[in-house]
Parts: structure tokens; C-alpha cells; sequence
């Protein structure tokens, strides 16, 4: 049985939608594992999307996403999923620097509410792997005074919605420290948990603080969404100077990839071409990303040919290859799950019209999800976020 | 100091245990110091012996507090300083006053801008505290936090430059009045909203104890967080103490209780107001002390440090003390009682210290005025180089936003945009 989500969980929810390989080897065989290796390196290769496994019984269409053959393949590197890619990373980036710590609730014992710090604490010991008590305010606050005095802590927030009990400690000290301190002070720390709207687990826990942490001067922020990029995502935001907000989602801790044997590291001000193309733009990000992806495989069959790049940089954004593409294909849509009203999608939107207005040939459409409380009901929560079928229709929109 | 109180002896070890209440000190010895009570290993072992002492502390007197604790020396066997150490606080404390003093003269000027608060009347808590420091310890404050930085060591100048807003301030002009930090002194700060340096300093503590423990260095600093009465009605006080408690970790808390949070009497606001009674609650001691007195703040400054650097845990203070003027210079001050001003008033620590020093014939009354010359020349002398300093150029703007400026991001044209020597001028478009 060759499913891509392995696993019980929350990650049953990724079966009703198959999320398509975005390039085609030579060897083509329906079990076989596909991978990708080129990540956005110091030479800015681009970047193409992660391999999962395709489904059994799924009829395949070749080359329905025709890509360049990456030149630095490899037959070795290991299948992991994405919490274990992150776990790996993590652990890693401990090995290497004695002062990398990770603070949060039930990271120690329990190991982590999504299992990605499992094992740590038996290894580095409990002041390493600390287990915090529930207050999110004073030991993220924590995490950046002993951040200004050494260490490079890394905290969970056990989903990322308790941070914002954090807010004042993330705003005003971890943001701000380092200019009002006139430079003295760095905060190196790496904010990460798991947010998104996943399986029905009600308005709070459903939360996208990304759109309420980007006005934030400071600090960084970057989703991942393949267990390639949240490797190299996590080890570059331990090692960056910069406070570093890392947003998992909490439908893809169970995704699984191959990933390189070796140290690497995904830029953080980089996006990630998923799949080039020539009629559109498609700018995502974590989740929506594999609706996107599962959108393209129709709009193919229709015979777009739509580009579809993951943003990954959420603050800063990497206009360089946003813009390229918008060069190129002169039509862009957003597929993000951030609400209509002030998310990452709003300011990409500005971002673009500002800088790129010339190349447009239509407006940017953006696709967010509804304004509203995530509601329990399934229906209710399916509509709440983007689904393929409306990037389909917005696809078509925008290219007629 | 008007009360009278009979003499005792001044034991070497525990001062504090001169009168009958004062077993809340001992520590409570549950494990070695290097073990770690959040670990599973330690906790079957050592749960039992913590049961058992958590029972016998509670069969003997409720261990709460220590009220005024140390009695009046008379005789010249025990005075709690040399001469040395008297006239080191004393100059502090002076340098503390003049230059608080003088940034009100400097604010009515023109030459100080938005909220500056002032720390008059609580110098003995700065000078009792940070002058037990060695420079790798470290201390946080509030918004008021002009002393706190010139008793930690950072110079007059780079605070009064900073006030001014001036490139040569120890934060580069770019935190102000509520903002002093400086690296070197290790003074984390400086900060505007109450309660946010809390977890900080918890921070900072914990450092302390992760390199000692996981680092295996040898690290005895603490951490001293400053903060106001108002500020322990707030989550992240609790917090904080609850954490530093749990994990044994190196700080001090340090309760300046001036009774007014802006206009908010602190009985108005507390349910129980005896602060320090708060600590026990948490399992760590709790100690009130008169805070318009320097050589009281000192000997229980000591003790608190001194358990901290055994690695004894946390303590908590609360120092009752005043401030002479209002809670900024924006701040009218005319909801406080004038009785009650002239009260506290009556108990400057400033000329406590002197009467002391005189009295007990540590200083002449030359020497003093000597050391307060010197020091209005040092604060007219840091007022004509702040004076004399430029202001930040526009290039300084986006300076020092990220650690790594790379955090600013590629631009359209493919490089980042620090690359561009002109972008830390700030651009409309980002």
C-alpha cells in the first residue's frame, strides 16, 4: 500500500485530495518513490516541488506537469515525514551548537503535542528539552531573555493560536530588542508550532497568526509545507541571527518525502518554484498548496499551464521570483488560508500592484479563506478555506 | 530612621536571622544543585524527602516574612559597612539624585522628550542591589530605569546622550528614557510596558543555570529584576515566579514599592497588598524590607544574591520606598496626600546615609561635600556631551532592525536589499 499519509490522525484529512508530483522521471513507476534534491541553494537554483507517492489505484497522466530534469539527482537520501523532518533538523542543529535549547509545553516527555521534538529530551536532558508550565506570555518571554544572554532557544507554541497569549513578549521584545537596545542585543531565537484549519477543532485552534504577526518590524517569518523544506527551514531559522517565526500546518505532519542525506538548508528569503508554467501565477503557501496542486492537475487537463510557486517567505517576500513569474505569465491569483481581511494574501496582493502593476494583464485576484470563526461542522469548515474547485474557477477567470 | 530599636548582634552568616521569624531562609534542600526538579529521574527519589519537609515546614511557625529586617547598629563592633563601601553607596546614590534632578531641568528645557521617569526618593533600592553586583550579573528594569543603568555602571554620558536622543546614547538614540541597555554592563533593559522584563530577567537567570548545568562552565550570575508594586498585580509576575521557583533559578525579584501606579493607590488596586508575603505562596522566601534605607536594602540584598549564586533559587523583596516626584514629568501628582509625601520626605536615604556616616565616624562632612561636587561636575559634564553630540542621520533609520539584515528580503532585482547602501534610509516601499 503506497498511500502518502502514513499515519493516524489529522493527517487523515489529506486523503480526500491527492496532491500531484510536480515533475516526471525517467523511470517512471507507480510505486516507485520520486524525489526532489535541488533546494534554493546559495546559486538561487530554482527549486522544484516535493515528490510524494502516488496513490495505488490513481490512473496517472503523465506529463501533466512537465518539468526540467533536476541535474543533481540522487539514488541515496532517506523517506521520512514531515514532523521526522523536522525532528531531524532540530536535532541536528543541537548536535552542532550546545546552546540551541527548546522550550515549550510537553516538548520534554511527552515529545511535543505532534511528536517533533519525540526523543529529544532523553538525549540532550530536561534544561535542554525544557517542559514549560501553561504560560505562554512569560516563558516565551523567557526564551528571548536567555536568547539576549547567549542560548538559541527554540519554543513551541503547542499550536501556534496559544501564541497569542505571547503577543506582548513576541511584539515588543522579540521584535523590537534588537533596535531599541541600539544593536546590542540579538534574539536568535525560532518560534514554531503548528496552526492552520485542520480536521474540526473549532475556531481557537484553527488560527492563522501569520496575518496578525507581518506588521511585526524584527522578525522573520516563513511556512513550510514538504518535509524537504521543513528540514532546511528550521535548521536555517536555528542558525539565523533573526528571530524567526516558523508556521507548521496541522494537516502535514504526516507527509511523506525523500529527503538528501546531507546538511542543507533551505533559504529563508527564498520562494520555491513548485511547478513552472506559462499562463499564470499562483502564489501559496503550507496547506493551500496542495489544493493548489491538486487544482493544477484539472486545470491541465483543461489545458492551462499555470506556474505555481510556494511563497515559504511569508516576512520578508521574495519579490525576486515573484516577480519573474509575474513577468512572465502577467496574471497572478494567492491561494492562502489566511482570512480576506488583512492576511499575508492582502499585502502580497499590495506587494505586487506596487511593484509589478506594468506587467499585469488582469487584476490580482487572492484567495483567502472566509471571515470568519472556523466553524466545527465539516461542511461549514470546508467552506470556511479554499477549495480546488475555486481555483479552478478563479483560474479561468482570470484567464479568459 | 526614627524608630529606635534595641542592638544586636551582628551574626556572620545570616544577618537576618536576629529575631525570632527568620527560618524562612533556609533553604529547603531537596536535591544537589545540579539536579533538576522537572526531571523524572530525581523526582521518585527526591519526592518523598520533599513531602517530608513540606510537612515540617508547615508544623513549624508559618514562615512568611520578615518585617524590618535589620535593627539599628549602636555599637561600633557591628556597623554593616566600611568606610570604603559607605562612601561607594553614597555616591551612587548622589549620582542617582543629581542626574535624575538634572533631567527634569533638562526636560522643562526642551532638550528631553516624551515619558521620563523619574527615580527620586528610591535610590536606596538601586545603590542597596546593584552594588553587591560583579559586572557579568545581570539586572532589569522598568520604564524607570535611569538609575538603575548609572548604578549598574553604564556611563552618565551614554544615558544622558540617550535621553537627548543622540547618536552617542548607550542605545544609539534609539530606545530613549524607557529603553537602557547596555551589553556590556549587562543591563537587559528598559522597558515600557510593566511586567515584559519580567520573563526576560527569568530568561537571563535561566541562562545562568543552563551554563552551569548543561554547559558545565562555571557560572555563578544572577539576575536582579526591578519592578513596581503595580506590576504584581500582572500575569507574567506570577508567572515568572512560578518558573524561577520551580527550576531553582538564579534571580532576584525586587518589588519597588513607591504605593502609587500613576494614580492608582496600591490598596485600591491589591487585595492583599503585603507584596512579599506573594513569594511563599510560590515556595520561595519572601522578604520586606525599608526601602529609604540603604544599609537594610544591602543586608538583604546580600543574602538574596548570595543564595541565588548557591544556587538556592529565587527571592522575592519588596522594598517599601517612595518617589518624591510624580510618576513622569508629565504627571501632575496631585492625587498623593502632601502629609504623606512629607512623611517619606522626613526618610530620604540619601541624608539617612549621611547622618549614618557622619554619626558613626566612617566620613567627614567635607569628604561628602567633596563627593558631591564631583558628582554635579560628572552630570554637567555628561549634559555638554550630550549636548555636543549629533543626532542620528537618516542612514541610521533602519539600522540594527535585524540582527542579520538579510531579514529585510530580496527585491525585485534579485538582490537583497541590504545589498543597497542607501536602504537603510528607509524607502516607502518595502
Amino acid at each position: 500500500m503506497s498511500s502518502i499519509i502514513h499515519g493516524a490522525g489529522a493527517a487523515t484529512a489529506l486523503s480526500t485530495f491527492n496532491p500531484v508530483d510536480s515533475k516526471k522521471l525517467t523511470n517512471l513507476s507507480v510505486r516507485s518513490q520520486r524525489y526532489i534534491v535541488a533546494g534554493s541553494e546559495a546559486s538561487k537554483k530554482k527549486s522544484f516541488g516535493s515528490a510524494l507517492t502516488v496513490r495505488h489505484s490513481q490512473k496517472l497522466i503523465p506529463n501533466a506537469v512537465a518539468t526540467k530534469e533536476a541535474d543533481t539527482s540522487t539514488s541515496t537520501g532517506h523517506e521520512l515525514l514531515l514532523f521526522e523532518a523536522l525532528q531531524e533538523g532540530l536535532e541536528e542543529e543541537m548536535d552542532r551548537d550546545a546552546n540551541v535549547c527548546v522550550m515549550g509545553e510537553d516538548v520534554g516527555h511527552y515529545g511535543g503535542s505532534y511528536k517533533v521534538t519525540k526523543g529529544l529530551a532523553d538525549k540532550f536532558g530536561d534544561l535542554r528539552v525544557l517542559d514549560t508550565p501553561i504560560c505562554e506570555n512569560a516563558f516565551t518571554g523567557m526564551a528571548i531573555g536567555a536568547a539576549m544572554t547567549g542560548l538559541r532557544p527554540v519554543i513551541e507554541g503547542m499550536n501556534m493560536g496559544f501564541l497569542l497569549l505571547a503577543f506582548n513578549q513576541i511584539s515588543n521584545n522579540c521584535g523590537m530588542l534588537h533596535y531599541t537596545s541600539g544593536g546590542q542585543f540579538t534574539i536568535p531565537v525560532v518560534i514554531r508550532g503548528p496552526g492552520g484549519v485542520g480536521r474540526q477543532l473549532g475556531a481557537e485552534h484553527s488560527q492563522r497568526l501569520e496575518s496578525y504577526f507581518q506588521s511585526i518590524p524584527g522578525i522573520q517569518m516563513v511556512a513550510c509545507s514538504t518535509p524537504y523544506n521543513a528540514k532546511g527551514l528550521m535548521k536555517a531559522a536555528i542558525r539565523s541571527e533573526n528571530p524567526v517565526i516558523l508556521f507548521e500546518h496541522v494537516l502535514l505532519y504526516n507527509l511523506k518525502e525523500k529527503i538528501p542525506d546531507e546538511d542543507y538548508i533551505c533559504n529563508l528569503e527564498e520562494a520555491e518554484m513548485v511547478r513552472p508554467g506559462e499562463h499564470i501565477t499562483i502564489l501559496t503557501y503550507s496547506r493551500m498548496r496542495y489544493h493548489v496542486m491538486q487544482a493544477a492537475k484539472t486545470l491541465v487537463n483543461k489545458g492551462y499551464d499555470p506556474e505555481v510557486i510556494d511563497i515559504r517567505s511569508l516576512k520578508p517576500f521574495d519579490l525576486h521570483t515573484i516577480g519573474n513569474s509575474v513577468k512572465k505569465t502577467h496574471r497572478v491569483l494567492i491561494v492562502e488560508e489566511c482570512m480576506r481581511t488583512g492576511g499575508i494574501g492582502a499585502s502580497l496582493t499590495a506587494a505586487i500592484n506596487e511593484n509589478f502593476h506594468d506587467y499585469l494583464d488582469a487584476p490580482v485576484m487572492c484567495l483567502s479563506s472566509q471571515d470568519v470563526p472556523t466553524p466545527y461542522a465539516g461542511t461549514l469548515e470546508e467552506w470556511t478555506v479554499v477549495q480546488p474547485a475555486q481555483i479552478v474557477t478563479a483560474v479561468e477567470q482570470l484567464c479568459q | 530612621m526614627a524608630t529606635a530599636f534595641a542592638p544586636t548582634k551582628l551574626t556572620a552568616t545570616l544577618p537576618l536571622h536576629g529575631s525570632q521569624e527568620n527560618r524562612l531562609l533556609l533553604p529547603i534542600r531537596l536535591a544537589p544543585h545540579s539536579s533538576f526538579l522537572g526531571s523524572t529521574r530525581s523526582l521518585t527519589a527526591h519526592s518523598s524527602r520533599r513531602l517530608n519537609h513540606a510537612h515540617a515546614t508547615r508544623r513549624s511557625p508559618p514562615v512568611v516574612g520578615v518585617q524590618e529586617v535589620v535593627k539599628e547598629k549602636k555599637s561600633i563592633n557591628s556597623l554593616l559597612i566600611t568606610k570604603e563601601e559607605g562612601l561607594v553607596l553614597y555616591e551612587d546614590m548622589i549620582l542617582g539624585r543629581s542626574f535624575e534632578d538634572m533631567c527634569a531641568q533638562m526636560y522643562y528645557r526642551g532638550k528631553m522628550f516624551g515619558f521620563v521617569h523619574l527615580y527620586n526618593g528610591q535610590e536606596a533600592v538601586s545603590t542597596g542591589f546593584i552594588k553587591l553586583l560583579t559586572k557579568s550579573d545581570s539586572v532589569v528594569s522598568t520604564y524607570r530605569d535611569h538609575v538603575h543603568a548609572l548604578s549598574k555602571g553604564v556611563s552618565a554620558r551614554a544615558v544622558m546622550s540617550e535621553l537627548f536622543g543622540k547618536v552617542t546614547g548607550c542605545c544609539r538614540g534609539q530606545g530613549g528614557s524607557m529603553h537602557m541597555f547596555s551589553k556590556e554592563h549587562n543591563m537587559l533593559g528598559g522597558f515600557a510596558f510593566i511586567g515584559e522584563g519580567i520573563p526576560v530577567a527569568t530568561g537571563a537567570a535561566f541562562s545562568s543555570k543552563y551554563r552551569r548545568d548543561v554547559l558545565k562552565q562555571d557560572c555563578e550570575d544572577v539576575t536582579v529584576a526591578f519592578f513596581g508594586d503595580g506590576t504584581c498585580n500582572n500575569g507574567q509576575f506570577y508567572e515568572c515566579l512560578n518558573m524561577a521557583a520551580l527550576w531553582k533559578l538564579p534571580i532576584i525579584f525586587v518589588v519597588e514599592n513607591n504605593l502609587w501606579a500613576i494614580g492608582m493607590s496600591h490598596l485600591r488596586a491589591t487585595s492583599d497588598p503585603e507584596i512579599w508575603k506573594k513569594g511563599p505562596a510560590f515556595g520561595m522566601p519572601g522578604v520586606h524590607v525599608d526601602g529609604m534605607d540603604v544599609l537594610k536594602v544591602r543586608e538583604v540584598a546580600k543574602e538574596a544574591v548570595t543564595r541565588a549564586r548557591r544556587g538556592e533559587g529565587p527571592t522575592l523583596v519588596e522594598c517599601e520606598t517612595y518617589r518624591f516626584r510624580g510618576h513622569s514629568l508629565a504627571d501632575p501628582d496631585e492625587l498623593r496626600d502632601a502629609a504623606e509625601k512629607a512623611k517619606y520626605a522626613a526618610r530620604d536615604p540619601i541624608a539617612a546615609l549621611k547622618k549614618y556616616l557622619i554619626e558613626n565616624n566612617l566620613a567627614k562632612e567635607a569628604e561628602l561635600k567633596s563627593i558631591e561636587k564631583k558628582i554635579d561636575e560628572l552630570v554637567e559634564e555628561a549634559v555638554e556631551f550630550a549636548d555636543a553630540s549629533p543626532q542620528p542621520g537618516r542612514s541610521q533609520l533602519l539600522e540594527n532592525v535585524f540582527a542579520d539584515p538579510k531579514g529585510f528580503g530580496i527585491g525585485p532585482d534579485g538582490r537583497y536589499r541590504c545589498e543597497d547602501p542607501k536602504f537603510t534610509e528607509g524607502t516607502a516601499q518595502v
